[in-house]
């Protein structure tokens, strides 16, 4: 299959890269520069038909114009009435033969990916990440680890990892375009796949699901790290304990009591817990963008604290803690920013491109 | 009564005719007006949304605003203007292309008309108060639980519409079925009247799916059932098969018709018949019956199983090969012939390259694997937008063109024309054809911002732009109809040279079409008589008396009745007054649906003496 | 295109819901709303089948459906369409009374029927609290029994309007397809129902 398929790839360079010119689109966030076993499949079967549909494309054109050049009516020529044909058997059979021809090149190696990628039977003995999807922000709950995360979720290089996913509202889709292609998340059923990443990296998540007003700030981070940093990871976040773990600075502390006050905690766990009604901050200070979209300054949080629905209007947080003040909200947001437990950050797997 | 051409008509009197038409001809050109109008407001929709994507996370529009322009746009495009203007120049040609004088049930396709026009005024009331923001597929659970009354409208306006349809369905049936001219065969009806009987057969058997999965979101919204809350064990799975059970065969119920027209003005402008006319009404059948059995391609993500997925992924591609039959047959009908190229000939020559590529699109998004990356990105949006522009709009305004002396008695302006063709032909291209790469590149849709620094600035400037071509391209179609209208000469009889027989008809076109009926001796009947040099077609029957049906007001007051329900519908879950409206307008329709069904009305006679008299 | 066709001519035709191009319009017309109709409730009974076991811990199939009152209701609705046909045979025999007749035993039948679905649906919410709130199965098993239920009931408008209002004046070319269409479409809501028996209350009880 392999073979074959590097041949076509070689003659695709070709093409495409007039195409695209230079512009492929952003490096780990493109589904054109494949980095996953899912996208590497999915792109050979983009490929494939672009260059067989191409190739027809071509003929119709050439038999387009060709036309339009010999038959365009002449001068001289106005009441030219040309021969009435009905039609030609031969000609008829010929493109009703080669298309389904053509047809069957393309649909084998889509049935054979489609199960290669469906089949499942290694899902108990790998990592499996149980994952839910909400109005508008992502749940990770490692399965049987102990530890939950949001909005960035740390998987290992070169193994495989298993989502479970399933929605608390409405319909989301979970879609990191460079690793593999795209999974519903239904509120009905769980749905599973899972991703293959070949190369240490933060990729772009994307919900592909429209869900509501800020279905297009529904974003997530896929941090793909080595295997042993992975295990580190794992061993930082599960030693994390909120009760011990003493605040950085004094600030930070005030900001602790703060986010105790003014029941955060309901919402919000910090540490490992079943709770999921909004995210999860254990690792907060080491996330890549606050919100999934904005840059994770100080600032930038304060005014998240004190009106989130500027920033992601529709948001569930917006109107269900009391009001904050901007004083308060800087303290909340020193104590959130120095919630660093582990050593393995985004910057081990490359940093966010 | 039987001399309405003779009458000085009043702007209240036309407007009373319009509103009482049984007249096919008439009604026709209500829905082009009325499709007209929602395509520009759909158009509108379209240039605002491209407006906010110009640049990265800009703030043209709000989120809430943003996701009710799209879901606007797209149901406005697809059940308000691509359907009525289909339906309108079906109802303008077919019934003359098989000799009839009218279509099976005139009532029934009044009511058609006026049920289209209030479901799209309700749908387009919420604007006023909030309008549908789920999107036009309006997948539940969003759809059932987004605040407010937008759904509602999008509900209720779709359902009083989609009756519409159904009707226009049914009666346009029942008229090839019932009403050819003597001699005019199944084998020798031109391929427009070939689409349209398909594509009404699709219609029958497509749109009471959708109308039962309105019922469920309605009764989900309005009276509290449980089929998409997952608490009470409902499924929200149930609503996307329903809903494309409904609107896969919806595609091809509108690029059926386009398929119908291009045949036609290939065959007339190349002066040719068209090639493999057997084969062409044979594809035309098996990609009806195939696009019944290929909904859940739209699914491919939902998590259905590599089983159902690979059924699905190879019926979708078997489509494919009738469609390339018609690729060819077109080709091969040009080939030879001696070819005029005219504004409603470039917009069919257009059609094939832009129409090839929607199909090849169509291939990639029906391979399963790849379609997970494809699935909800600019890539489906660059797909669709190429079958349905590139194939509906392009086939409706070769449409006009073409059929245009018909209608109206002008024809349109060549120079206008093809300004109008080349702006929005290269628009069209400009703003869809860089989205393909956009959605590779990681841009879903329905995306209110995208990001600063994702690599999709430069596309997204590109898609504005282009849009504004098309815009200019519009508009001066438009111009272009008000100027041939008002500058414009009355169009002879056949100034195509063409080959059937709504060419047939005596200019302008009498109520009645055909004083006598044709005698039809083969396909493209009006050009066997004008090569076998007779020019016109004999009459299969004596002059004799001839039937018409009344005109009435009760289908305006039928589908008026359901419009005011409606409005009770909607709001008798807030206040209990709207319980006037519901039962007032139910009651205002099925009494008149009552007149309707005990009043006799035989129609009327045009006499042998009256259609002599016409004729000095 | 008929001319001048007397609607009451001496001798009736063979087929008088046939005898006039409008008369064939709307049998056909009917036919093929019917299609239309059909899938109607193929989706009715897709869903059904989709949320039969989604009871919420409600009730259950099993303990709701009595098969007794369906029983009743089956050959009541069974045998109006049997009447039906005797009422379309007199009208081809050109016997307005005994058609009348006929259709008046039909109509009694039906509303028999509607009697019986009311009274199921009264049972249901009153003795098991089973209401179309309670749970998707609900919902579902409403929607679709209630659906025909007003087909049924608006079968039975039809036929009222159409014997009060053709009582005096007897048949003619006219009314005879009115009358035939009415028939056509009468059975098919005992097909569909023969379908809700089996899938509904047969396999709901069984399974």
């Amino acid at each position: 299959m392999k073979g074959w398929m590097g041949k076509f790839k070689v003659f695709s360079l070709l093409g495409f890269v007039a195409l695209f010119l230079s512009a492929c689109g952003k490096e780990n966030l493109t589904a054109l520069d494949p980095k996953g076993y899912g996208a590497d499949k999915a792109m050979d079967l983009i490929i494939l038909p672009t260059v067989i549909m191409s190739f027809v494309l071509l003929i119709v054109m050439v038999l387009l114009v060709l036309a339009l050049i010999k038959f365009r009516k002449k001068k001289g020529q106005e009441d030219f009435i040309p021969k009435q044909v009905e039609g030609n058997k031969t000609l008829e059979t010929v493109w009703t033969v080669i298309p389904i021809l053509l047809l069957i090149i393309i649909a084998v190696p889509t049935l054979i990916y489609e199960f290669d990628l469906a089949d499942d039977a290694d899902a108990s003995d790998s990592l499996n990440i149980n994952v839910t999807g909400n109005q508008y922000w992502w749940h990770f709950d490692y399965e049987g680890l102990d530890i939950q995360t949001s909005q960035d979720v740390y998987i290992p290089a070169d193994s495989k990892v298993y989502f479970n996913m399933k929605s608390s509202d409405v319909i989301h889709s979970f879609w990191v375009p460079t690793l593999s292609g795209k999974l519903d998340v239904n509120p009905e059923n769980e749905n599973t796949f899972y991703i293959n990443a070949y190369e240490e990296g933060v990729y772009w998540g994307k919900c592909a699901e429209f869900c509501g007003p800020s279905h297009s700030l529904m974003d997530f981070k896929v941090v793909v790290v080595s295997q042993e940093e992975f295990e580190q990871w794992v061993a930082d976040m599960q030693n994390f304990d909120p009760e011990t773990a003493e605040p950085a600075t004094d600030t930070a502390a005030q900001g602790r009591d703060l986010f105790e006050q003014n029941n955060c905690i309901s919402c919000h766990a910090i540490g490992s817990s079943p709770a999921a009604i909004g995210p999860n901050l254990t690792n907060f200070g080491d996330r890549t963008k606050l919100a999934g979209v904005e840059d994770m300054t100080k600032e930038k949080l304060v005014e998240w604290i004190v009106n989130p629905e500027l920033i992601k209007p529709g948001n569930k947080m917006t109107g269900a803690y009391p009001k904050v003040s901007d004083e308060d909200a800087e303290l909340i947001a020193e104590y959130l920013l120095q919630l660093k437990p582990s050593e393995i950050t985004i910057e081990s797997a490359g940093g966010l491109k | 009564m039987s001399t309405v051409t003779a009458q000085k008509t009043s702007f209240a009197a036309v407007l009373w005719d319009y509103l009482t038409t049984v007249d096919h001809k008439k009604i026709g050109k209500l829905y082009l007006y009325g499709g007209g109008f929602f395509f520009l407001l759909g158009g509108l929709e379209a240039m605002l949304i491209r407006i906010q994507l110009i640049k990265p996370e800009n703030d043209f529009m709000s989120a809430g605003l943003y996701n009710e322009m799209i879901t606007m746009h797209g149901t406005t495009m697809i059940f308000f203007a691509a359907m009525p203007l289909l339906l309108g120049l079906m109802n303008a040609v077919m019934p003359l292309q098989i000799g009839a004088r009218d279509v099976a049930f005139p009532f029934v396709n009044a009511l058609g008309f006026w049920l289209f026009l209030f479901g799209g005024i309700m749908l387009n009331v919420s604007w006023f108060t909030g309008a549908p923001d789920a999107g036009w597929t309006a997948y539940a659970p969003l759809s059932a639980t987004s605040p407010g009354h937008g759904v509602d409208y999008y509900v209720l306006g779709l359902q009083i519409s989609g009756a519409g349809t159904l009707m226009g369905g049914i009666n346009f049936l029942v008229t090839i079925v019932n009403m050819r001219a003597p001699g005019m065969t199944y084998m020798r009806m031109p391929l427009f009247t070939w689409t349209t009987f398909v594509v009404s057969v699709l219609i029958l058997f497509a749109f009471p799916a959708l109308t039962v999965g309105l019922f469920l979101l309605m009764f989900d919204r309005m009276f509290d059932s449980a089929f998409f809350d997952v608490a009470l064990g409902g499924n929200s799975i149930i609503w996307q098969h329903l809903f494309w059970i409904f609107g896969h065969p919806e595609v091809y119920i509108l690029i059926l018709p386009a398929f119908g027209i291009f045949s036609e003005i290939f065959a007339t402008f190349s002066r040719k018949r068209l090639f493999g006319y057997t084969a062409m009404v044979f594809a035309t059948i098996l990609i009806a019956f195939l696009g019944f059995m290929v909904w859940a391609h739209h699914m491919f993500t939902v998590g259905m199983g590599p089983v159902a997925n690979s059924i699905f992924a190879i019926a979708t591609m078997a489509i494919a090969v009738p469609t390339g039959i018609k690729i060819f047959n077109w080709l091969l009908t040009l080939w030879g012939g001696n070819i005029t190229i005219n504004s409603a000939m470039l917009w069919s020559l257009a059609f094939i390259p832009s129409f090839t590529i929607g199909g090849m699109t169509g291939i990639m998004v029906a391979t399963s694997v790849a379609d997970y990356q494809y699935h909800d990105t600019y890539f489906v949006i660059a797909h669709f937008h190429y079958v349905i522009v590139g194939g509906v709009v392009f086939g409706i305004l070769a449409a006009l063109h073409y059929w245009w002396p018909i209608m109206f008695r002008r024809v349109l302006n060549e120079r206008l024309g093809k300004w109008a063709f080349w702006n929005f032909f290269i628009g069209f291209h400009l703003t869809f054809f860089i989205q393909h790469f956009l959605g590779l590149m990681g841009m879903p849709r329905r995306y209110w911002v995208f990001l600063e620094d994702q690599g999709l600035d430069t596309g997204n400037f590109i898609s504005t732009i282009g849009a504004v071509f098309m815009t200019i391209g519009v508009i001066l179609f438009l111009y272009n109809a008000f100027y041939s209208w008002f500058k414009g000469d009355p169009a002879p009889q056949d100034p195509w040279d063409a080959r059937t027989l709504e060419w047939a008809v005596e200019s302008p076109t009498p109520h009645y079409n055909f004083k006598q009926l044709p005698l039809v001796r083969g396909l493209d009947a009006l050009w066997i008589e004008k090569m076998e040099g007779n020019g016109k077609l004999t009459p299969a029957e004596p002059l004799g008396d001839i039937h018409m049906p009344n005109g009435s007001i009760l289908p305006f007051l039928i589908s008026l009745g359901f419009f005011i329900a409606g409005f009770g519908f909607i709001y008798q879950t807030v206040t209990d007054v709207a319980y006037i409206f519901l039962f007032g307008g139910m009651g205002l329709a099925l009494a008149c649906m009552l007149v309707r069904s005990l009043k006799d009305d035989h129609g009327y006679h045009i006499t042998k003496e009256e259609l002599e008299k016409e004729a000095d | 295109m008929s001319h001048d066709h007397s609607l009451n001519p001496e001798v009736m035709p063979q087929h008088p819901e046939k005898a006039t191009l409008e008369g064939k319009n709307k049998f056909l017309g009917l036919w093929f709303f019917l299609g239309g109709e059909t899938v109607l409730f193929a989706s009715l009974f897709g869903t059904y089948l989709a949320l039969k076991n989604s009871t919420a811990g409600g009730a259950t199939s099993e303990e709701l459906f009595g098969l007794e009152l369906v029983f009743l209701m089956t050959m009541l609705l069974l045998t109006s369409s049997l009447t039906s046909v005797y009422a379309m045979y007199h009208m081809k025999n050109n016997d307005f009374k005994k058609m009348q007749l006929w259709l008046g035993i039909t109509g009694l039948l039906g509303i028999g029927f509607l009697g019986c679905e009311i009274y199921e649906f009264y049972h249901y919410i009153h003795e098991f609290g089973f209401t179309f709130r309670s749970s998707a199965f609900g919902s579902a098993f409403y929607t679709l029994v209630g659906f025909h239920g007003g087909h049924v009931l608006f079968g039975l408008c039809w036929l009222s309007a159409i014997m009060i209002r053709n009582a005096k004046r007897g048949l003619n070319l006219y009314n005879a397809p009115k009358f035939n269409t009415f028939s056509l479409y009468w059975h098919f809501i005992d097909v569909v129902w023969v379908f809700i028996f089996t899938v509904v209350y047969l396999m709901g009880k069984v399974a």
